[in-house]
């Protein structure tokens, strides 16, 4: 006996959490405040396993942060710039309402300024680490870029958040790291492997942007304040991790003419050149003006057994990846002033492609449309006036594609006016299992090397795959019960079903011996069924808890057969629905 | 007057020169001033008038070009000197060598009369009353005095309003006329005072040779002059320093110290000044806790998204109806997959702020918690069993079917030989089939819907129990050979003569049957109180248990002799809804089975010594291992729950096999296997192998799902039981038939 009893709440996960507004009066921070700190220094809140006993026995809806999180906060220097800010903000009203203006110009000029170095330090210990944090950066920063400069977020930030995606782009192009590109109805996205980590932005499409109403862009600006400053670093690290001049200049000895030219056009100098930097179509200065970087070889390492074939699929790899660092290389390209500028001289150029356009669509641009080395024109318009024959007329999927099949792919598709193939998304691996768009398949074959069939070839593979889809939910049904049988047996059953049922009511049957058939024992069929049976009595068997995770798992693969069956049959109806109208056509 | 003129004129230069610097401000506010001007050199005029006998030649103004100005000048205000220096100064600068010149002529003159009329408030020196109102002294006849202290007197008042208008009418100089309060008298001015007048009334210059537009010298030009503008010895005050000054320094340095005053911030433009933040990387400051949780990467975008997807991604009309009535959370997907021809036709996506700015409020908002991703093969989680296979024999082919009756068969029970099955049915018939041809060798009408009938499980007596309403009949059906007919009918008869009709509980009726349902093979019938559900035969073949459900009494269960037609109740007490009950194979117990849970009784101690809790709702059948020590139970909630007796009153194993209530449940005599019916439609036989050693626990491996019965009013199979001797089951199913699997 004795010892102090034991109070509730008083150990374990009950001292390790906080409430948010327990927090907030720890920090004697406004809710505004408490917000900025908590976006700019990465704390959020945590769901605890027990939330009743978190709750100290209520089971309100609280969010909860660690304790331990907030204690770090404490000692954050950026809440003393905070409260220094807030005061700012007291002595200017005071000066406004006196109607100081001295004064008010003194408290301006006084104004506290912090810097989120340090936090992206902290957040980041190392430089891998941003890497892989990018994603949101990159998003949030090609998305202030397009704003107007107007209203929603100081200018500074946009222009800031410009400069930061022109150098973005111009590293990529520079390192000729872009892997993937995807037109969504959405925007844009890239897919980058920068240092071996795959970096995904979206870039929303060209166009003035609906501000909605119930978005707080305080939020938004606060993000975006600690996303500048951790892209500016990181771009920083890129550039001079591949001996590019931080921050970028242009290659001065390549192209001076377009230089020149510009002068005029552009009062600004700063401005004119962030332009020509985000016009994508020179060449970065460098620091050591090195000639060209030695291409890393692998180097041969003695193995053996599966350690050889790993090696050899990595290098098999690596070429892949270098081929398709040169796709474009050697093609030149004109863009239409249709097109989507930005983003295809970015595609292009970070594929080793030349690329230029009118005068008129933007500064930088290199040739004309009269030169006659072009190989390729982009243009997205039903007809044009004068075609040069020297050049293909295609549009712009065609570069994407490109880019996504990694080879070249045959133009005919794409030309002028014609209806183009579906674009699908890279991104999309499929599995086991998964349906594979046939679109898809075809581009594999591309890939595998098969030179593309005439349509009826095609049609056969459709076919084939069909049938390959009818076993599979054959499969799918065997797993389900064993109650399909071939016909025959079932027409059998029925009959001596029937003739048993007379009989036992005693009627006279009009018998009649026919020569019996000899069945034929599947013998694989029966073993496979014998098999399943097994399993069934097995699954019987588990104990509850297996059996929920069982049936989970197994109505998750169902559900995603389900769907695969269901995007098939909707593309035979579709394809059907295709082939009657052209043979009505033809006719 | 020359004198004087010069004298002003002086005093303008000298001013001017010390009053240099201020001109250009002057200049500007000179207009502001200019109707005061006017004003005060009306009454200079007046004064000018008024004396004309000491001025004569001031009349004629044209001769000295300031004296008029000049005396309008001397009165000035301090502001209107200046102002008056700036007029001047056009005028003045090319004339002022010649009066410089002047001034030594008449410096002696000057000094004379310098303060005459200098001073600003001597106005009138005529009349000495001063800046007063007039009307003070409108009933003296004097309106003030004169220099010399004599009284003024007012001229002699002679106008009237008539005489005014007259002289407006007549006099043709009234319009220059004016009458000055301060002496009472009429002045007319001349000529020059009235374009004066005119002149100042245009906003032009009074002096009618002031040229308003010479060209500006410019005193303080870039051009270093060899003469000072000045000539002025610097003051003391600009050698020593000044202590005013001095105290305001002191007081912010002062304020500098004490931190009042912040020194003005150098201006660095720390936004978008990068170096490298991860020059020293070292990862000791890992500083994040094990706690962490890095936010999940937005996923990736599949087809559905592509502007111009394959056509099988795409909405049909249901799909896009369905999709707009769901709720936004509920969606699949947060938009409608959208094909363009081409992609100069994609438009803006509306709701692209929107999604970054959930992403963000994602990212600082929402709770995180580390999920367990269980990764497991579903084929890992089923237990490895022995193969079916291996486990024969068992049934696993239907292979007969009784077809016969017309309702439901309750019941069924198979002779201790193997050779014979008896079923009863709702239709009120008790049939007897032969096993192997499924023939049904005879049929009773007992009149009432059968609930159940059981087998002497003796093999020397050929005997049948059957419970129909509130009856239990003792069926003789003579299927054996004679000897076992015979040694049955000794059964029954021969406590004829022991037993008298000394029934100890009044309330069960002992009866022979007589007549046609002699011929039958009815021979006693046992009248309860209560509609009866169940009868069972204890092992020797002599002893009978049947089953009254009733919630309310004590009369549930009877147990009867056959061979000395004694009836007795075992249970004084209620415990329960009793379902069904059991013997015990071998040693003398009894399972009873009530509601949710089963009593073990020991007959001969007549004492509970066990009560099993079964963990289901309502317990629909029971059976005892040939063994004597596992029960199986079967219960309506779908539950199949075996109890090792050595073990635990805690159920060893719960099966849940079947999708609906299970009705009946079966051990097999000679094999492993146990069958459970239910209203599924199906029978699962089952593998349970006892093992003598205590310490291994039974091994249950299902080996088989047999169906073949039709649902019929939601019933499937009513009953189950095994062939004594071989691996056979029999199943009657509410579709009328019974069927035998091998």
């Amino acid at each position: 006996m004795g010892g102090l009893q034991k109070k509730k709440f008083e150990r374990g996960s009950a001292t390790n959490y906080i409430t948010r507004n327990r927090a907030r009066k720890k920090l004697q921070l406004s809710l505004p405040d408490f917000r900025r700190l908590c976006i700019l220094k990465g704390i959020y809140p945590h769901e605890p396993k027990h939330k009743k006993k978190v709750n100290k026995g209520s089971t309100a809806p609280r969010t909860f942060y660690l304790l331990k999180d907030i204690r770090f906060l404490l000692h954050e220097p950026i809440v003393g710039k905070f409260r220094e800010y807030k005061i700012f903000v007291r002595k200017l009203k005071k000066a406004y309402g006196k109607t100081e203006w001295s004064a008010v110009e003194r408290v301006r000029e006084n104004k506290p300024t912090y810097k989120l170095d340090h936090i992206i330090k902290e957040r980041y210990p190392t430089f891998i680490d941003a890497l892989r944090d990018i994603d949101d950066a990159l998003c949030m920063c090609f998305l202030f870029s397009t704003f107007a400069r107007t209203g929603k977020c100081h200018v500074q930030t946009i222009q800031l958040c410009r400069r930061l995606t022109v150098e973005w782009m111009n590293y990529v192009i520079a390192s000729r790291s872009l892997r993937k590109v995807f037109l969504s109805i959405k925007g844009i996205y890239y897919q980058a492997e920068v240092m071996g980590q795959l970096i995904t932005w979206v870039v929303p499409y060209q166009f003035s942007h609906d501000h909605p109403v119930d978005v707080d862009y305080r939020v938004m600006a606060t993000f975006t304040e600690l996303y500048t400053t951790l892209l500016g670093f990181v771009s920083f690290r890129l550039y001079s991790s591949l001996n590019l001049v931080y921050p970028p200049k242009l290659d001065s000895n390549g192209e001076s003419e377009p230089k020149e030219e510009s002068e005029d056009d552009y009062a600004m100098n700063s401005e004119s050149y962030l332009e020509k930097l985000s016009a994508l179509s020179a060449s970065l200065a460098r620091v050591v003006s090195s000639a060209d970087e030695e291409e890393a070889q692998l180097d041969q390492f003695p193995s053996e057994g599966e350690d050889m074939e790993k090696m050899e699929a990595r290098e098999k790899e690596l070429k892949q990846q270098e081929a398709q660092k040169k796709l474009f290389e050697g093609l030149k390209f004109y863009l239409n002033r249709e097109v989507p500028r930005e983003s295809l001289a970015f595609v292009i150029r970070c594929f080793g492609g030349q690329v230029s356009w009118d005068k008129s669509v933007c500064i930088g641009s290199t040739y004309d449309v009269t030169d006659e080395t072009i190989t390729h024109q982009i243009i997205d318009r039903p007809s044009v006036g004068k075609q040069y024959i020297n050049r293909y007329y295609i549009q712009p999927q065609w570069l994407y594609d490109c880019v996504n099949a990694k080879i070249l792919l045959p133009v005919e598709d794409y030309f002028l006016g014609v209806t183009l193939p579906p674009h699908l998304s890279p991104f999309v691996e499929e599995k086991e299992g998964d349906y594979v768009p046939p679109e898809k398949l075809k581009m594999m074959a591309l890939q595998r090397g098969e030179k593309p069939g005439n349509e009826q070839e095609e049609d056969e593979e459709e076919e084939e795959e069909e049938g390959e889809q009818e076993e599979e939910e054959e499969q799918e049904e065997d797993d389900n019960g064993d109650e399909e049988d071939d016909e025959e047996e079932v027409a059998e059953e029925k009959n001596l079903k029937k003739m048993e049922e007379q009989r036992s009511q005693g009627k006279s049957l009009h018998v009649k011996v026919t020569p019996g058939k000899l069945k034929v024992e599947n013998k694989a069929r029966l073993e496979q069924e014998e098999k399943a049976e097994e399993k069934r009595l097995a699954i019987m068997m588990m104990k509850k808890k297996e059996k929920y995770l069982y049936d989970k798992i197994m109505f998750g693969k169902k559900r995603k057969v389900r769907e695969a069956n269901k995007l098939a049959a909707k593309r035979k109806t579709h394809d059907d629905a295709e082939k009657a109208k052209k043979k009505k056509a033809r006719k | 007057m020359r004198g004087e003129t010069s004298s002003s004129n002086l005093k303008k230069s000298r001013r001017f020169s010390l009053q240099a610097p201020l001109t250009t401000i002057t200049w500007m506010t000179e207009n502001l001033h200019r109707h005061t001007v006017t004003e005060r050199a009306l009454q200079q005029i007046f004064n000018f008038n008024r004396k004309p006998a000491d001025e004569d030649k001031d009349d004629d103004l044209s001769d000295s070009e300031d004296s008029v100005y000049s005396g309008l000048e001397d009165s000035g205000s301090d502001s209107e000197e200046e102002e008056g220096s700036d007029e001047e100064e056009g005028s003045d600068d090319d004339d002022d060598k010649m009066k410089e010149k002047k001034e030594g002529e008449v410096s002696e003159e000057k000094k004379k009369d310098e303060y005459e009329h200098d001073s600003s408030d001597e106005e009138d020196i005529r009349n000495t009353v001063g800046n007063i109102p007039m009307e003070w002294y409108k009933d003296f006849p004097h309106i003030g005095y004169n220099l010399d202290g004599k009284k003024i007197y007012k001229p002699i008042r002679n106008k009237d309003e008539l005489d005014d208008f007259l002289d407006k009418m007549e006099n043709p100089e009234y319009w220059r006329t004016v009458h000055d309060k301060q002496t009472g008298s009429d002045i007319v001015l001349s000529d020059d005072q009235v374009e004066l007048v005119n002149r100042l009334q245009r906003g032009q210059f009074g002096d009618v040779n002031f040229n308003e537009y010479e060209p500006m010298v410019e005193f303080f030009s870039s051009d270093v002059m060899i003469h000072p503008v000045t000539n002025r010895p610097a003051d003391k005050r600009s050698f020593i320093p000044s202590l005013t000054e001095k105290e305001k320094v002191s007081k912010l340095v002062h304020a500098i110290k004490m931190g009042w005053i912040k020194p003005r911030r150098v201006e660095d433009d720390g936004r978008g000044r990068y170096y490298n933040l991860w020059a020293s990387e070292d990862s000791s400051i890992l500083a994040r806790h094990k706690m962490h949780l890095p936010a999940p990467k937005i996923p990736l975008p599949g087809h559905h998204e592509s502007y111009n997807p394959p056509p099988e991604y795409l909405f049909t009309d249901e799909e896009r109806a369905l999709w707009e009535q769901q709720d936004p959370a509920d969606r699949k997907l947060p938009f409608v997959p959208r094909k363009y021809s081409s992609l100069r036709q994609v438009p803006a996506f509306s709701q692209f702020i929107h999604e970054r700015f959930e992403r963000c409020l994602d990212l600082y908002l929402c709770p995180r918690q580390r999920k367990m991703r269980v990764n497991v093969n579903p084929e890992d989680l089923i237990p490895q069993l022995p193969k079916p296979k291996d486990l024969q024999p068992f049934p696993t082919t239907r292979s007969l079917v009784y077809r016969g009756h017309s309702g439901l068969v309750r019941s069924i029970s198979v002779s201790p030989s193997g050779q014979w099955l008896a079923s009863g049915s709702d239709d009120g018939s008790v049939r007897f089939w032969e096993v192997c041809s499924s023939r049904c060798m005879k049929t009773v009408q007992v009149g009432g819907a059968v609930k159940s009938v059981a087998w002497n499980p003796n093999p020397s007596v050929c005997l049948l129990a059957v419970a129909l309403d509130s009856v239990v009949l003792i069926l003789s059906p003579s299927l054996a050979d004679k000897q076992v007919i015979l040694s049955s009918e000794r059964l029954l008869s021969a406590q004829q003569e022991g037993e008298e009709p000394a029934e100890g509980n009044g309330s069960v009726v002992w009866s022979e049957a007589e007549g046609e349902e002699l011929n039958q093979g009815l021979r006693l019938k046992i009248q309860h109180p209560k509609a009866v559900h169940q009868v069972v035969w204890h092992a020797k073949g002599d002893y009978l248990a049947s089953v009254m459900p009733d919630n309310t009494s004590h009369l549930q269960v009877y147990i009867h002799q056959l061979s000395r037609r004694r009836s007795q109740n075992p249970f004084s007490r209620n415990k329960g809804l009793v379902q069904c009950v059991s013997f015990h194979p071998i040693r003398p117990y009894f399972f009873v089975a009530t509601q949710r849970s089963i009593r073990i009784y020991n007959l001969v101690k007549q004492e509970m010594t066990k009560k099993l809790q079964t963990n289901s709702k309502w317990i629909s059948s029971m059976a005892v291992h040939p063994g004597g020590d596992h029960v199986i139970c079967g219960s309506y909630d779908c539950k199949l729950s075996w109890f090792d007796l050595d073990l635990s009153t805690k159920p060893y194993k719960m099966l849940r096999h079947h999708k609906k209530a299970v009705r009946g449940v079966a051990y097999h005599r000679l094999y492993p296997l146990f069958a459970s019916a239910s209203d599924d439609g199906s029978v699962i036989v089952c593998h349970g192998t006892v093992y003598n050693d205590l310490l291994q626990n039974p091994l249950i491996v299902p080996v088989k799902v047999l169906r073949g019965h039709v649902m019929t009013h939601d019933l499937g199979v009513l009953d189950v039981t095994f062939h004594p001797t071989q691996p056979w089951v029999f199943s009657s199913g509410a579709d009328a038939t019974i069927c035998l699997f091998t």
